[in-house]
């Protein structure tokens, strides 16, 4: 008990603590707050291709840099969040979006942990009921039932 | 006797699965996520118009229209375009009409690496702020893409020219063009 306690701690400590990361700061203008918030989304959302483990918004990467700019800049003109989107996917691909689009090249992507959870259940289920039939008696043919009642009677005989 | 034991492939399934489970991850670690492919392949050439380098005048995307070009992507702080530029020189002189895109570069920079280097490159569009290079997805140097004569961009070469798999794929591609 006391080592899923600490576990849960650990594991609390190590989310928030990627919280703090600090970020690049630049000091961008918003016209609204509303703008500024899918600005922060957009970056948050779309991957630094040169770090690829980091996303627009935390990338010190020149590129990176420029996309946001980019992203500042189509906001400033009035483009929406799906027009900023396409405008990325357009020029860099799906890889772009660390959150992967639904078409069919991804519908693995999308139920793969579902299909692998369903045959994991079947697996169990079944392991299970033969496991549970293994402890129902055998019951025994006419020749064993002989065999039995002759060892009795030997028994008995000594 | 009746037989109780499970048949040997049931036995031996949890192996099974795990030694698919081992090759499947085993193909995915010799992968190289680099590799991003470009969805621009099979589109036309992005349009843009850039000054050049080394003249007056403007190179665009018309420009690219009635040849086979491979527009490569470089800049004097470019360590592995060093790498690949004597690989360029190579395509340059074997008759490849090859335009630079000097990405993010400063002229006075990218000049003298001309002069010490060489320069293998028919003309060269300066793209200071790297604005063009994000339309062409462009998202580190150096970067080649092989345009057709109809202006299309056929294939797209992410590091290095001079890496022996890159050169190879390349020319497959551009085989089929020149016939």
């Amino acid at each position: 008990m006391n080592k899923l306690i600490s576990i849960l701690v650990l594991s609390g400590v190590l989310m928030f603590s990627f919280e703090t990361v600090a970020a690049p700061i630049e000091t961008f203008k918003f016209d609204s707050a509303e703008t500024e918030k899918v600005f922060h989304k957009l970056s948050e959302e779309l991957r630094c291709l040169v770090c690829q483990n980091q996303n627009i918004a935390e990338s010190n990467a020149d590129l990176a840099k420029d996309l946001r700019l980019e992203i500042y800049t189509m906001l400033k003109n009035g483009k929406s969040e799906e027009e900023i989107v396409d405008f990325m996917v357009q020029r860099y691909g799906d890889y772009v979006l660390y959150r992967p689009p639904f078409k069919p090249m991804t519908w693995l992507l999308w139920f793969g942990p579902v299909i692998v959870f369903v045959f994991g259940l079947i697996y169990v289920v079944r392991l299970m009921k033969s496991q549970s039939a293994e402890v129902q008696p055998v019951s025994l043919n006419d020749e064993e039932i002989e065999r039995i009642k002759n060892l009795h009677a030997e028994q008995d005989n000594k | 006797m009746e037989n109780n034991q499970p048949s040997l492939t049931r036995r031996l399934m949890p192996l099974i699965v795990f030694v698919a489970l081992v090759a499947l991850l085993a193909i995915g670690l010799t992968l190289n996520p680099r590799l991003v492919p470009s969805p621009l392949i099979g589109k036309p050439a992005p349009v843009f118009n850039l000054p050049l380098l080394l003249n007056e005048g403007s190179f665009s995307n018309k420009d690219l229209i009635g040849h086979v070009t491979l527009v490569n992507v470089w800049a004097s702080w470019c360590y592995a375009c060093r790498q690949e530029h004597e690989t360029v020189k190579h395509l340059s002189r074997n008759g490849v009409r090859i335009i630079g895109l000097n990405y993010k570069d400063e002229p006075d920079d990218a000049k003298n690496w001309l002069a010490k280097l060489g320069n293998p490159y028919q003309k060269i569009a300066a793209d200071y702020d790297g604005r063009i290079a994000i339309d062409w997805g462009v998202y580190g140097a150096p970067e080649t893409f092989l345009i057709d004569k109809q202006g299309i961009i056929r294939h797209k070469v992410i590091g290095p020219l001079s890496d022996k798999d890159n050169y190879d794929a390349l020319m497959a591609v551009m085989n089929t063009l020149n016939k």
